[in-house]
């Protein structure tokens, strides 16, 4: 016998002993999870600058630098802005139309992500910028996938993350992402996701908190039509 | 070598004496404490959470079968090699094999406590691979040369003055009292051990049956490296870290979060779902998952202690546990330490050479109180000491407890017991905490209390007189 069908006959062997009232034990209904989980998970307002607001309050916890800004050359100054502020000598991005426009002010060494871009280049770098799939106003987070951030590496290598969002990509929870994640690509889901929440971090020495343990030493989250707006048309 | 038993009474009494590591290990955990119970209260119902917590890891085991053949599918459906293994030997065997037809010069790992468990640094060491941790606890425990002192926190016992002498030997660094710089020393260390990796192997904190994928949750980034830069992509998990849909991980994340590092959610929390697909720009070309059964299923079939398999390891009854508070995570001698450690080691290892560790508790509760998939960890701890007894008690402590059990149900016998008690006091005060006493194993790190003057039942007596 394979040590699958010793494994599985083992489980259904033990199984037929059932345990009745173990604290917490129910049968829950396929569909009954979203509803239950978001009753008891941390409260978030019902409307978007209520949302931008706690995810404003959760960034400044976390250490992530938020940007709210009212449209796309207020983007495009803020990325100006880091470029100055930190220093840039390079910067690598996913071939995308957009994020290539909104750097357009920034003349910098670029690389743009392809299969041939070598790691040990995109260690180099001075910052990735990358898009997303949503930011989660509970937690802080941002999502993103190997399709929305370049593939894995480009978020994680450099030692400075810089995410651009729009307004129609906030989110107010956990299970409103994961909604979001199975409407847009299930079944085929992208081999990576990740939710990221504020710049790498350890408390491994003497629990004190530092900052860029193995990724990111900064996180900045520039978010378009963030600034005193309702929310773009969801796309 | 001496058993596990007489090991443990060594380590915990060396460990009581001393009071540095002790004061290490209560301040990290008080800080502990503080934030998570700040992040717990942010919950809606943070009581009502643990329930569904449950209610949803024991619908995964309960139909176990079904979503370990749901979750393989799936994996299988995205050209991930899906490998059962009864045992750490298997587990072993599969991946050394790997390694050798993949010609790996070196490995890198992120945290996984089932490799611990099945103890795969030592064996791909010895079959001559290079193999590094990347959790910075893991990393620094690694140089030393010994296990993890706490399943969540590996290297909770050193100080930075300790890491930076280690690092000075070990890596030639410069000496250093700045845990941000210690930080950095292993940061710039371990980049290049990313980049030039062959294999990547890193644990899963849950499976997700529905979409066949395997969820990650770390803060350091380590992990996300480890599965984004080796053209290999090993995973090992135990069986029943199962959940039935992808919307579960919803809860399951902040709530491992809260309960582990008492963060709201951690750093990162990814799901992956195969190795990169033909439209993906980077990420492995493999990706092989190893569902490891290891003795989890005679644990499944104890009814009474199932529910332990609904444990995350989010370490947080070993945070609360006032035994591990002062006894420190090496003593226990396992792999997974604290109440959950000692409830499952003797199913896992063996009851007669593991059942002192549920002995080992002051059956507080505050485990059980604490568990966010409400496990009955301290009445398994009794159950344990009942099996125990049960299977293989001496024949001295049948007697013993025969005697006592006749004694305490009869009225008279035991007035008479409680006076002759009395006279033999003073006796005893002759021998108090010498060899010869009695009662040494209480004397001689304790006092004896003394008796009171007159009893309960004399009091009583007096009173309905």
């Amino acid at each position: 016998m394979s040590a699958r069908d010793s494994i599985l006959a083992r489980i259904r062997e033990a199984l037929r002993v059932s345990v009745p009232g173990h604290p917490g034990e129910r049968e829950t209904q396929p569909n009954d999870g979203v509803t239950g989980v978001r009753q008891v998970l941390p409260q978030v307002p019902d409307d978007f600058p209520g949302q931008v607001a706690l995810f404003a309050e959760r960034s400044e916890g976390l250490k992530t630098e938020f940007l709210p800004c009212a449209d796309d050359s207020a983007a495009s100054a803020q990325l100006k802005m880091l470029a100055e502020r930190e220093k840039w000598e390079s910067i690598a991005l996913p071939a995308d139309d957009r994020i290539r426009t909104l750097l357009s002010a920034v003349s910098l060494s670029k690389i743009e992500v392809s299969r041939a871009t070598a790691k040990t280049d995109l260690e180099k770098v001075s910052a990735g910028i990358t898009g997303c799939d949503a930011l989660i106003a509970q937690t802080g987070s941002v999502l993103v996938t190997a399709a929305s951030a370049g593939g894995r590496a480009l978020s994680v290598l450099p030692v400075h993350h810089v995410v651009i969002a729009m307004s129609s990509q906030v989110v107010p929870d956990l299970p409103a992402a994961f909604e979001l994640l199975e409407r847009k690509y299930a079944p085929n889901f992208p081999s990576f996701m990740t939710f990221i929440t504020g710049p790498s971090r350890t408390g491994d020495i003497e629990r004190v908190l530092v900052l860029g343990a193995h990724g990111p030493r900064k996180l900045s989250v520039i978010l378009i039509g963030g600034e005193g707006t309702e929310p773009a048309t969801p796309s | 070598m001496a058993s596990a038993a007489s090991q443990f009474d060594i380590d915990a009494t060396r460990m009581v004496g001393d009071t540095d590591q002790r004061e290490m290990v209560q301040r990290s955990l008080s800080g502990y404490e503080k934030t998570r119970s700040s992040n717990a209260s942010r919950f809606q119902d943070w009581e009502s959470a643990r329930t569904l917590a449950a209610a949803i890891k024991d619908e995964a085991i309960r139909h176990l079968d079904q979503y370990l053949v749901q979750f393989e599918e799936k994996l299988v459906a995205r050209g991930v090699k899906v490998f059962w293994a009864n045992d750490a030997v298997e587990a072993r065997t599969y991946i050394l094999d790997l390694a050798r037809t993949k010609q790996a010069k070196s490995i890198v790992k992120s945290k996984t406590m089932v490799s611990e468990e099945i103890h795969l640094n030592e064996a791909l060491e010895e079959a001559g691979f290079h193999v590094v941790e990347s959790d910075l606890g893991e990393f620094i425990v690694q140089l030393r040369h010994e296990p993890p002192y706490h399943i969540v926190f590996p290297a909770m016992h050193l100080t930075r003055g300790q890491i930076s002498e280690l690092f000075q030997q070990k890596l030639g660094a410069q000496p250093t009292a700045d845990p941000e710089e210690l930080t950095m020393i292993a940061r710039k260390a371990l980049r290049q051990e990313y980049l030039s990796a062959d294999i990547g192997i890193t644990g899963a904190n849950f499976a997700v049956a529905e979409t066949g994928m395997i969820s990650i949750t770390e803060n350091e980034g380590n992990a996300r490296l480890t599965c984004a830069l080796p053209k290999t992509h090993v995973v090992l998990l135990g069986i029943e870290k199962v959940l039935p849909r992808l919307a579960d991980l919803a809860l399951f994340l902040p709530m491992l979060a809260t309960a582990g590092t008492g963060q709201q959610i951690t750093c990162y929390n990814s799901m992956v779902s195969g190795p990169r697909s033909a439209e993906e720009l980077d990420g492995p070309e493999e990706m092989h998952v190893i569902l490891l059964d290891n003795s989890r299923t005679r644990l499944l079939a104890d009814a009474e202690q199932r529910d332990s398999l609904r444990c995350i390891r989010c370490g947080a009854c070993l945070n609360v546990c006032p035994i591990f508070r002062n006894v420190g995570g090496h003593t226990y001698g396992t792999t997974y330490q604290g109440p959950i450690g000692s409830v499952i080691t003797p199913h896992l290892r063996g009851l007669q050479s593991w059942q002192h560790l549920s002995q080992a508790s002051s059956l507080c509760g505050a485990c059980t109180e604490t568990c966010p998939v409400k496990i009955d960890l301290h009445h398994h701890l009794l159950q344990n000491r009942r099996n125990a007894v049960a299977e293989k008690g001496s024949p001295f402590q049948r007697l013993g407890f025969k005697a006592f059990a006749f004694v305490v149900n009869r009225p008279s016998w035991f007035g008479i017991a409680i006076r002759a008690m009395k006279v033999f006091a003073p006796l005893q005060r002759l021998f108090n905490a010498t060899s010869a006493d009695p009662a040494w194993s209480w004397t001689k790190s304790r006092e004896l209390p003394a008796f009171a003057r007159k009893s309960f039942r004399d009091l009583w007596k007096q009173r309905t007189q």
